[in-house]
């Protein structure tokens, strides 16, 4: 009966993980990526290597919203033979050995091929805490898939960017039950060098709205310092792309050099 | 009933805004404007004197007596191969750039497959002074180099998309990339009624003067608007949208939508939407496309670099659910033997997506009184090395 259904019994990972007084480091990968199976032993280095949340990339053939980066390696990892019963296969232990919130981003139309309301059970199953589904938008969600993601305990994380108005920004904040996934620029993936004073004022101004859900900052994000920098005004960031350029230059093994090159631990 | 857009952006089900949040601003400033500025008298004049003293609107409505002898039908070819630039395609980009224009624009991007698109936005944003760039698929810069040459000449950059299959499908992938970086200055014309709402509706409202025209034209030829058949080639399917359109309602009018079959339906080489599709979403909207079990889009194939996409615009997926429009699939081989009887028979070089509506006749008997509409929707030129290639000309 306890810990079974939801989000009344049981408070999600990532609500747990954003109540931590700390700023959060979440890495995004592409599952399957640089090598079918290396998906697991990368969750586990991650959460090793002190990486507080992970979004793993479930690949697709057109990712609009990413950069060459992450398009390669989505690319690569389907040629590699991922689906998305393969990640599921592979998650299925997850639970035994890693701890931090789990959440798949990927696009809405493979979650849409496997059954909306099987993907969601499936992740209920195998553990993860939320979903990132960029190209599902938000009247959508609201009107036909909510109750389903709710139904198993799913955070769904939506995005912000600087061109969304306040009005809307308001209106997200009250549909969300995790944080906010606030696009740093104008970009897809993997793009910009470090942030000026127009990303400084919107993160700013984004804080001084009072969200009821935490900001986790994402693109753009590559370093120490732009960590830093997103990480002043908001709960955490996301690096991607840039932790991808590591697995390609170095596979899936020294992980910690990464990770404390971000967190100068 | 309708076959025509809800309110809500949706065909029957197909439809919609699937789009990032990066987009919404740019598509959702569009929505609440583009029928507004449309219904606006100096939009509407504007429009109009351009299609007419520009274009060389109204395109006639040819009655073809050598191949209508042939099908023993009266056949009426909707001359849009003779449109400024040689397709349809400029219908839409005249539209779109005026409305650019009244949005505040500054900078243009499409996508193109066979260049035909790529050319009349390179053609309108020379005529309005805007920048332009166009994206097109590596493989498609090979095959269509005379119109990367007309580009080129218009001013218009050409930007390859080395990703995918590296055609159409991956070009406009690129463009709407770029919008997602660009989403203040930046107006995307998309060519097709494909993509987020409202470019499906918008585009079939800049192409729907094709079916405007055939109704008075063919009232003054055969003293009716209503043919028995309206038949087009369907890749995206602006073309098929703008001659069907006003007739969408009106189901004493039959309407047949041409697909290419490639190398053969069941060949692994096609591009065949209507029957090896499955409901999804690709660029932006929800509709019928191609794709794996697991929901990955797959690489189409066809001759025609026109009608090489793995999908259909929401309207057409509506009009082959609900059975309002006949699905026809014709193979490379049809089509190519089709453009050639049209060039023998009528003097009229087809372009090769035409080619496959001509090809419905060898397919499909229609009766001696039968009025049948063919949307000639583009002029052969630009394909002249695939015809000297195919028939070793």
């Amino acid at each position: 009966m306890f810990f079974k259904t939801g989000t009344t019994n049981k408070m999600n990972r990532i609500n747990q993980k954003l109540q931590e007084n700390k700023k959060l480091l979440s890495i995004y990968f592409s599952a399957g990526y640089p090598n079918l199976d290396d998906t697991v032993s990368i969750i586990e280095n991650l959460e090793k290597n002190g990486v507080d949340m992970i979004e793993i990339g479930l690949p697709f053939s057109d990712p609009l919203a990413d950069g060459p980066t992450i398009q390669e390696s989505s690319t690569a990892a389907l040629k590699n033979g991922m689906t998305t019963e393969v990640l599921f296969d592979q998650l299925k232990d997850i639970r035994k050995t890693v701890t931090i919130p789990l959440i798949i981003m990927g696009y809405f139309n493979p979650m849409l091929q496997y059954g909306v309301e099987a993907f969601c059970k499936k992740c209920q199953e195998i553990g993860v805490d939320g979903l990132i589904i960029p190209d599902l938008p938000v009247d959508v969600y609201n009107e036909q898939y909510k109750a389903t993601f709710e139904k198993y305990g799913l955070i769904n994380v939506f995005l912000i960017t600087p061109q969304t108005s306040n009005e809307r920004i308001h209106f997200i904040d009250s549909i969300s039950n995790g944080f906010i996934y606030m696009v740093s620029s104008a970009s897809v993936t993997g793009s910009g060098s470090g942030f000026g004073n127009e990303q400084t004022d919107y993160f700013k101004r984004i804080a001084e709205l009072n969200l009821n859900n935490p900001q986790i900052v994402g693109f753009g994000i590559k370093d120490h310092d732009t960590f830093t920098q997103a990480t002043k005004h908001a709960k955490g960031a996301i690096i991607g792309s840039a932790f991808i350029k590591h697995l390609t230059q170095h596979g899936a093994i020294k992980i910690d050099a990464f990770t404390k090159s971000i967190l100068k631990a | 009933m309708t076959y025509n857009i809800n309110d809500k952006g949706y065909y029957g089900e197909f439809g919609g805004a699937y789009i990032p949040e990066m987009l919404y601003p740019n598509v959702e400033e569009l929505r609440q404007n583009y029928l507004k500025i449309m219904a606006e008298p100096s939009f509407k004049e504007e429009f109009d004197q351009l299609l007419k003293d520009y274009v060389g609107r109204p395109s006639p409505l040819y009655f073809a007596k050598r191949l209508s002898e042939k099908y023993n039908t009266k056949i009426y070819l909707k001359r849009e191969d003779l449109n400024h630039t040689g397709a349809h395609k400029v219908n839409n980009t005249i539209g779109q750039i005026l409305m650019a224009q009244r949005l505040g624009k500054t900078r243009i991007i499409a996508e193109t497959g066979a260049g035909q698109h790529g050319v009349a936005t390179a053609t309108v944003c020379a005529l309005m002074g805007m920048e332009c760039i166009v994206y097109m698929g590596e493989i498609d810069i090979a095959r269509q180099a005379p119109n990367v040459a007309r580009m080129k000449m218009l001013g218009a950059k050409v930007v390859p998309a080395t990703s995918g299959s590296k055609t159409l499908k991956d070009a406009t992938n690129e463009a709407i990339r770029d919008w997602i970086n660009n989403p203040v200055d930046t107006h995307y014309i998309i060519g097709s009624v494909v993509g987020p709402h409202p470019y499906p509706d918008m585009v079939a409202r800049f192409q729907a003067v094709v079916s405007e025209e055939i109704k008075w034209q063919l009232k003054e030829k055969e003293g009716t608007e209503k043919p028995d058949y309206v038949i087009a080639c369907v890749g995206g399917g602006s073309n098929a949208a703008g001659a069907y359109y006003h007739y969408l309602e009106d189901t004493d009018v039959k309407l047949i939508a041409v697909e290419a079959a490639g190398k053969g339906v069941h060949s692994g080489e096609s591009a065949a939407t209507s029957v090896l599709g499955k409901e999804g979403i690709i660029h932006g909207s929800k509709t019928l496309l191609m794709q794996t079990k697991d929901g990955q889009i797959t690489e189409p194939y066809s001759i025609s670099a026109g009608l090489d996409y793995p999908g259909v615009g929401p309207m057409h997926a509506h009009l082959y659910k609900t059975g309002r429009a006949e699905f026809v699939a014709i193979t490379d081989d049809e089509a190519m033997s089709s453009g050639l009887e049209l060039s023998a028979l009528e003097g009229i070089i087809p372009a090769i997506e035409t080619s496959h509506s001509l090809a419905v006749f060898e397919q499909k008997t229609f009766k001696p009184d039968d009025i049948v509409i063919v949307n000639l929707s583009g002029r052969g030129d630009k394909d002249l090395q695939n015809y000297i290639d195919y028939f070793k000309l």
